[in-house]
């Protein structure tokens, strides 16, 4: 049958099962676009107010399922503007496909109109890009870009499809989605090596990532963990995969991880790493990251061992095969000195708590949101966070019954990413979403509130308002003598109340604890988008916090307040 | 110039548009500096050789070599044996003295190099080999006067009857 290369597109994407996608038209996808309408039936089209939302959009959708999240923009600035999202999700290894168009292949390289080698541009925030300039290689390069993406160490791909290309017509067949591309088999020695640095292991720690989350290893782990008598940290990337619930799990470890986690990460005589990549934030000081321990690196990207961190062992290819047979080969036991250990961090995290509790006067201290949410949200309920300290405050206080409920922006730290990928998670899962922001990041892409009211997608917006950029005020105030340089925003005029209601959404403003509970009810209620400015104070810090390059040695626990500024 | 720590990798990439620029931009990309690059047709018509000579310690050879075997036109990496038969061709103009002239010649005779341009002023010569034989070339010209001169950067082949192709790694 012969179709559009426009036609080919749609069709191609309906045959790899994609059902929704977001997207912004313009002059050079305008013929994609077409299709999409005489198509509607089959998929269906968010359109976001930018594409930069359109991108993170269909990277929460992804997160949020493990699915290829779809994304479109036109040629030029539509395509650039995409380039954040993309870069967002290759930073986190989020399988994602952009489509945009570009100009006709015989005005390309003429600085044309809207014309950007947007290839070029995202070469290396891409898992791998195409410029498509045959029709012949249309359709094959959309089901090699969907195998790409999803396959291995998953990440974004994009395709960029001159106009010629999509008015062109040729035969098209559909096909069978790709299967993915197989992974290595681990090799035998390693594993054998691994289970015998696990049986010599007194105080094991099972260090999870964004790769163990993404392959829904969670149950898997606390089998093993039980097994060995382990106990299970986390870095951002790895949190919702283990149930808070579990007793083992104690965490995200890192900068701004929970005590307890970090401590026995630090204390511990044997990391097994699964599917992290040792960032530095995760890290400290590399020198002195780990030094009573042996390491044990499982990635199914071979490019990550010894890449941040030298590790004694490291398994490559299939971690869920490798995972299986190190956890029947491994002869299992008890290990109380260290539990007792761990419990000892547990009782101290709990002291630290207790202490930036009672040192606060403010009417909403941080920890009485996430004491409302907690109680209030619904099991499965979809947590989505944008950049800063609500960031790393959701990440310690948030607990989760289901994997995949926690979608955060980690290795890139976009701010603007949390209201798109709220959107799109939403889209996904239709289940309860709520995105726990900042007023600084929120400003960065508060456009998309349209894209919500229109689409009635109904995400509820949490804003820790604080008037101030409070992650850069808190550096600022630690470590450039509060010169508090360009980030202090109470100057401007923003009624979030106001700008809710003129975009067409709830508003809500709690000044307290009690307001703010009562504000999470009703926006739970409600079943439509809910803006709720909840006012904090500018001076919380997120603690624990280990100094950028530093190490558990010098985690800071307390900051005295000033109140003479 | 040879390097300590230098060593050869032989990348097979696929005849595509684009590919150079993704195999030369990754080590831009990941903080490495080409010492040389060389990129030309193979035994097989679908695919390129690029012969990169770069110095590094063993994290970085470790680094390159995965991260190239991550990108997807990448056929096949390997770091050549340090013993491999590594050729480089060179051309070089210096000045054409009447009292340096038979020096020069003998010098060319004695590193089997061919005067290949003559002129009143200046002489261009090729010399193919080794790259340390380049280097000691130029060394022997310099008293002479260089005008102007470049390398191709090396092609390397290793020993033997197998061909990288048939590795078993990518």
């Amino acid at each position: 049958m012969k179709l559009t290369g426009a036609e080919i597109v749609v069709r191609t994407l309906i045959e790899q099962g994609v059902t929704d996608v977001f997207g912004y038209p313009g002059g050079q996808i305008l013929n994609v676009y077409d299709a999409l309408y005489k198509y509607r039936g089959e998929i269906n089209h968010v359109l976001t107010a930018h594409e930069q939302g359109a991108a993170h959009a269909a990277d929460g959708y992804s997160r949020a399922t493990g699915k290829v999240g779809v994304c479109i923009a036109t040629s030029g600035p539509g395509a650039t503007n995409l380039v954040t999202g993309i870069a967002t999700a290759m930073l986190d290894s989020v399988p994602m496909v952009a489509i945009t168009g570009n100009v006709p292949c015989s005005l390309i390289g003429k600085d044309s109109f809207q014309e950007v080698d947007i290839t070029g541009i995202t070469l290396h925030i891409t898992k791998h890009n195409y410029f498509v300039n045959r029709i012949e290689d249309l359709a094959d390069t959309i089901r090699e870009a969907f195998s790409i993406a999803r396959s291995g160490r998953p990440g974004p791909v994009l395709i960029d499809v001159p106009k010629d290309v999509q008015i062109a017509e040729y035969d098209y067949e559909p096909k069978q989605p790709l299967p993915d591309i197989p992974l290595p088999i681990s090799k035998e020695s390693d594993i054998e090596e691994a289970i015998r640095l696990i049986n010599e292991a007194k105080r094991p720690y099972i260090y999870i990532g964004g790769g163990a989350a993404g392959l829904g290893l969670g149950e898997k782990i606390v089998e093993f963990a039980d097994k060995i008598d382990a106990v299970i940290g986390c870095t951002l990337m790895g949190i919702s995969a283990v149930s808070d619930d579990c007793e083992r799990f104690l965490g995200m470890q890192g900068m701004h991880g929970r005590y307890s986690s970090s401590m026995a990460q630090n204390e511990a005589d044997l990391i097994i790493g699964i599917g992290v990549r040792f960032s530095d934030r995760a890290t400290g000081n590399v020198a002195k990251f780990a030094r009573h321990s042996r390491i044990i690196q499982l990635d199914t990207d071979f490019a990550e061992i010894n890449k941040n961190v030298r590790v004694d062992v490291g398994i490559v290819g299939d971690i869920t095969h490798a995972l299986d047979i190190i956890a029947a080969g491994c002869k299992g036991g008890k290990n109380p000195e260290w539990i007792e250990t761990v419990n000892s961090f547990r009782k101290e995290e709990k002291r630290i708590l207790c202490e930036i509790e009672s040192n606060t006067t403010a009417q909403l201290p941080p920890s009485r949101v996430f004491e409302s949410i907690n109680k209030r949200k619904p099991k499965g309920t979809v947590i989505v966070t944008d950049v800063g300290q609500h960031q790393m405050w959701t990440a310690q206080s948030v607990r989760f019954d289901t994997p995949r409920r926690f979608i955060s922006s980690g290795g890139l730290g976009t701010m603007g990413f949390g209201l798109g990928a709220a959107i799109g998670a939403r889209v996904a899962t239709g289940d309860t979403t709520i995105l726990v922001t900042g007023d600084g990041s929120f400003g960065m892409n508060l456009n998309e509130l349209v894209t919500a009211t229109t689409h009635g997608i109904p995400v509820i917006i949490v804003i820790m308002n604080n008037g101030v950029l409070g992650m850069v005020r808190q550096w600022q105030t630690l470590f450039f003598g509060k010169r508090y340089s360009n980030t202090v925003l109470t100057d401007r005029k923003t009624d979030f109340v106001k700008l809710a209601e003129a975009f067409g959404a709830v508003g809500i403003r709690a000044t307290n604890a009690e307001e703010f509970d009562n504000a999470l009810a009703k926006a739970l209620e409600l079943n439509t988008t809910v803006v709720i400015d909840a006012l904090i104070d500018k001076d919380e810090f997120v603690l624990p916090m280990l100094p950028p390059g530093g190490s558990v040695d010098e985690i800071i626990t307390r900051v005295e307040k000033d109140d003479n500024e | 110039m040879e390097k300590i720590n230098q060593f050869v990798i032989a990348v097979y990439v696929e005849n595509k548009f684009g590919v150079l620029t993704r195999v030369t931009s990754m080590f831009t990309r990941r903080g490495f500096n080409i010492d040389a690059l060389t990129v030309g047709e193979t035994e097989s018509p679908e695919y390129s050789r690029i012969t990169i000579s770069i110095s590094g310690d063993g994290y970085a050879r470790e680094q390159l070599i995965n991260q190239l075997r991550k990108l997807i036109n990448v056929k096949k990496v390997e770091v050549l044996d340090s013993d491999c038969i590594k050729r480089e061709l060179m051309l070089i103009k210096v000045k054409n003295d009447r009292d340096l002239r038979a020096d020069i010649s003998f010098a060319c005779d004695a590193y089997r190099a061919k005067v290949v341009d003559y002129t009143a002023e200046g002489m261009c010569i090729e010399v193919t080999g080794d790259p340390s034989k380049i280097d000691a070339f130029i060394q022997i010209m310099k008293p002479y006067g260089i005008i102007e001169m470049c390398r191709t950067g090396i092609v390397a082949l290793e020993r033997g009857a197998s061909t990288l192709l048939e590795k078993n790694t990518k």
